[in-house]
């Protein structure tokens, strides 16, 4: 029992780890603004499920899966006061590419 | 509307029905749930309705892109694969403790009873940015 539990912790941690690089490089490698935030909700993911972890390690899943649902409700404000403002940048300069946007370089 | 954003975009929905099988997994079938239903579902339809609204990128550009993609970060892809390789080849023993299912692991108490500045957080938090997609949505319905 203690062994399947430490192998999905293992499994659960690396997959955290390498869904965290994967965010990280999408918001670097791309130019589209549409898939930097994606590139952050998947950020967001790594942390939800390290917290998950946590919880589990603990075993104080109850406190985890409030700060989880919290985490959660916050994620899909930002997102979708992000993709607004995608959009507005969007209807003003008809692009989302972070290249061509000039107006409101420094 | 632009293909490659559609499969990011159904990319992100894959990866938060797998994540909450394995949070499922993990003894938290409340937050699962939540993720499930709000992550692969609601915030994939708010990215789904935006790709919708914008333009493809012209061949040329997209062209270019590729080529200054693959000049900055041709290391990123190995890095992640090497990391990986080495992360499964660690093997530490860790003491667990299976959770219990008492009062103390109850998420609807913990929740309504512990934490409840946190759903006061949550609501001003919704009521924020139901006000801030209001405003940013209204500028445009004026034009």
């Amino acid at each position: 029992m203690i062994n399947d539990m430490s192998q999905l912790f293992w499994m659960c941690s690396i997959g955290a780890i390498l869904v965290f690089i994967t965010g990280f490089y999408c918001i670097l490698v791309t130019f589209n603004l549409i898939r930097a935030i994606i590139g952050m909700d998947l950020l967001t993911k790594a942390v939800t499920l390290f917290l998950i972890l946590a919880g589990y390690v603990t075993g104080r899943t109850g406190l985890a899966q409030a700060l989880a649902i919290t985490l959660i409700v916050i994620e899909v404000v930002v997102i979708a006061v992000a993709v607004g403002v995608v959009l507005c940048v969007f209807r003003h300069n008809k692009t989302i590419d972070v290249k061509l946007l000039r107006n409101i370089k420094g | 509307m632009t293909t490659r954003l559609l499969h990011s975009a159904v990319g992100l929905a894959i990866t938060s029905a797998i994540l909450s099988i394995l949070i499922f997994r993990l003894a938290s079938p409340i937050a699962a749930v939540f993720e499930l239903s709000v992550c692969a579902g609601l915030i994939f339809a708010i990215f789904i309705s935006s790709i919708t609204v914008t333009q493809r990128v012209s061949a040329e550009r997209l062209i270019i892109r590729k080529k200054e993609r693959l000049r900055k970060f041709w290391l990123l892809p190995i890095i992640i694969v090497l990391v990986a390789a080495a992360l499964s080849q660690v093997h530490f023993q860790m003491a667990f403790n299976l959770p219990a299912q008492t009062e103390e692991n109850n998420v609807k108490i913990i929740l309504w009873n512990l934490r409840h500045l946190d759903l006061l957080g949550q609501i001003v938090i919704l009521l924020t940015g139901a006000f801030g997609v209001v405003i940013l949505f209204k500028e445009w319905k004026n034009d």
